[in-house]
């Protein structure tokens, strides 16, 4: 397989193959996926662990560190002791924590006075929606500036490499602040505050707030396009394809966009990790009642316990984006799962 | 399969020489922002704290260049002394994962067996930890201000210098030099540090200047959530955040300033990674 998959002008000699491929893949491909997994479950282990003890690094009373803020009544003590069972051993503290989780208790919030979970599961809806709008504007902007850059030489080129290397030092809240001032403040077409209600509404009310997360990943994605489709471009199958007098844009998007897909597959799961710790100060900003703007308000209250459980949430959702990124790569490339990638 | 014998020994120099103007320029950047902001006491035209309610939201003209923010204070003032802060931070970040980054990287790299193996999933185990959320727990834990955030991010920084500095080193060691060092029984301390260390310093340079930026803008903008900085002291990502009711009210310019000195300097920084990395063949990702 992966020897008809290299292009036909690279020596073949340096692909090595011990034994057949056909016969060798599959017990390869199940050590890759196990592989995987293996590290995806050490890694939130050691994750769990960080976040878990990194409340014994404060010098001091736990329960008093938990109060914070709060009026150390006795009762409150008591009370703070019993439900972190703080008067046990370290690791039973944490055995009880890590069950809880598995188990869907998350302790209960002191703010709120409900639980953790309940806060989480309310507010997850706008997070995934600002994100998963933030994916389209990169996904569509991204590619579509990539394109054209890549297609147009000289001027257009240099003009929208040198807007890219700009916007992707934008950091998403001066991008914030600039789309408020712009669009929100002059031009009055959007909103600047709030998330609004019904489809339409939440989308307008979440056009700004996903751009502004998104601009360092759209001229992210845009570059990465641009200079891959361009690697992509010189290639002889390219070449092949064209002279065989298929038309340019079937091309583009068969025979050299699909194979730019790659690099921008590769970097996808750490985009999300990105958006969704970003959008942390994205939701304070705009005002939306995200688990982001959460987690900025319960580190200002001092709420710990769900400042924990979101830290874990996000850690989580990084590691688990990531894995499946790496597992779908085979799929698309299947030089990756063989170990013989030849870029 | 072509075997590389030109002599990696040359240092620095082949790096620095002939940059091109855009790097040049960058470099220049740089240098005056950090150069007016470490003098920025002596430069400054006003007190940067100073509250003038007579002189609220000003715009640019002789007596205050810039203008003024909706408590009267000199922008520009504020802009040159809220460098101090806003710079301090990311050469801390960036100086400490750097030197824990190579220390660790290189221990890594050189060691064939399992150590080698350990350090390295150690570094992809941090790489789960983004670093604006890992400082959002250090101040959830320690309490607001540079401090904590600081220190997270040094750590969160590390994998990103070491896991380079790893790949480095054991390609490094594969060459020619290096056998040839062994051969003739130089001691390994020796060869690591005194050989094999400078040719790793560009690629690893151009990774720092990269995550200097990235530093600059996640510690700006945890200012500017209000859990980093704390007014008044200035700071370019707390001026932006006491600058956003002016905004809503039409005022741009007290929000403007320092959000252009962070995107010029941050574009500065990205330029000179890229000049380095671009020269060394771009081995970076």
């Amino acid at each position: 397989m992966s020897v008809m998959d290299a292009p036909a002008g690279e020596p073949r000699s340096t692909q090595r193959h011990t034994t057949t491929p056909g016969r060798a893949a599959r017990p390869r491909r199940l050590r890759f996926v196990l592989g995987k997994l293996f590290s995806l479950l050490l890694t939130l282990f050691i994750a769990s662990l960080a976040v878990f003890f990194s409340r014994f690094l404060v010098p001091g009373d736990p329960a008093r560190f938990l109060l914070r803020g709060r009026s150390p009544k006795p009762e409150a003590l008591v009370e703070i002791t019993r439900q972190f069972g703080l008067d046990k051993p370290a690791w039973e503290q944490y055995l009880n924590w890590l069950g809880g989780i598995l188990h869907g208790d998350w302790g209960r919030s002191l703010t709120y006075r409900q639980d953790v979970s309940d806060v989480l599961l309310n507010r997850l809806p706008t997070t995934l929606q600002l994100v998963a709008l933030a994916a389209v504007f990169i996904t569509l902007l991204g590619l579509l500036a990539g394109i054209i850059a890549s297609l147009n030489k000289g001027f257009g080129d240099r003009f929208i490499l040198v807007t890219l290397t700009a916007a992707g030092a934008v950091p998403p809240f001066v991008a914030a602040i600039a789309l408020v001032a712009l669009f929100a403040v002059q031009l009055g077409w959007f909103p600047s505050f709030g998330s609004g209600d019904g489809f339409l509404g939440r989308v307008w009310h979440l056009t700004l707030p996903a751009l502004a997360l998104g601009i360092t990943y759209i001229a992210f994605v845009a570059r990465v396009t641009r200079s891959s489709m361009n690697e992509q471009l010189v290639r002889e199958h390219v070449e092949v394809a064209m002279s065989r007098g298929l038309t340019r844009s079937s091309v583009v998007v068969r025979h050299v966009l699909r194979n730019a897909l790659g690099p921008i597959l590769t970097v996808s799961g750490v985009m999300i990790a990105g958006l969704l710790v970003s959008s942390a100060i994205i939701e304070q900003t705009f005002g939306l009642t995200g688990i982001g703007q959460l987690l900025v308000q319960s580190i200002d209250r001092l709420d710990f316990g769900v400042v924990q459980a979101i830290v874990m949430v996000v850690v989580t959702a990084f590691v688990v984006v990531n894995t499946v990124v790496d597992l779908l790569q085979p799929l698309i490339d299947p030089r990756i799962a063989a170990g013989t990638e030849t870029r | 399969m072509t075997l590389s014998l030109s002599l990696p020994q040359q240092g620095l120099r082949r790096y620095t020489s002939a940059l091109s103007p855009l790097a040049w320029a960058a470099v220049l950047v740089v240098a005056v922002v950090v150069a007016v902001s470490v003098f920025a006491p002596a430069l400054a035209p006003y007190d940067p704290d100073y509250v003038d309610l007579n002189n609220v939201l000003a715009g640019p003209g002789a007596q205050h260049l810039l203008g003024t923010d909706a408590l009267g204070r000199d922008l520009l003032s504020r802009l040159m002394v809220g460098g101090r802060t806003s710079l301090l931070g990311p050469t801390l970040v960036v100086l400490g994962s750097t030197l824990l980054g190579l220390l660790l990287g290189l221990a890594a790299g050189w060691s064939d067996g399992w150590a080698g193996k350990v350090l390295g999933r150690a570094f992809d185990i941090l790489f789960a930890f983004p670093a604006l959320l890992v400082s959002m727990l250090a101040v959830a834990l320690f309490g607001k201000g540079l401090v904590a955030p600081i220190i997270a991010m040094t750590i969160a920084y590390v994998p990103y210098v070491a896991r380079l500095t790893q790949g480095l080193v054991v390609s490094e060691r594969a060459r020619p030099y290096v056998q040839a060092y062994r051969v003739l029984g130089f001691r390994t301390p020796w060869v690591v540090l005194g050989r094999v260390l400078p040719n790793l310093i560009p690629t690893v340079g151009a990774q720092s200047a990269l995550n200097f930026g990235y530093v600059l803008a996640d510690l700006a903008a945890l200012s500017f959530i209000g859990l980093g900085v704390q007014p008044p002291t200035s700071d370019w990502g707390a001026m932006i955040e006491e600058s956003r009711g002016a905004l809503l009210g039409g005022y741009v310019l007290p929000a403007f300033w320092p959000a252009l000195v962070v995107v010029v300097v941050v574009v500065a920084v990205n330029v000179i990674g890229e000049e380095i990395s671009d020269r060394i063949g771009g081995k970076l990702s």
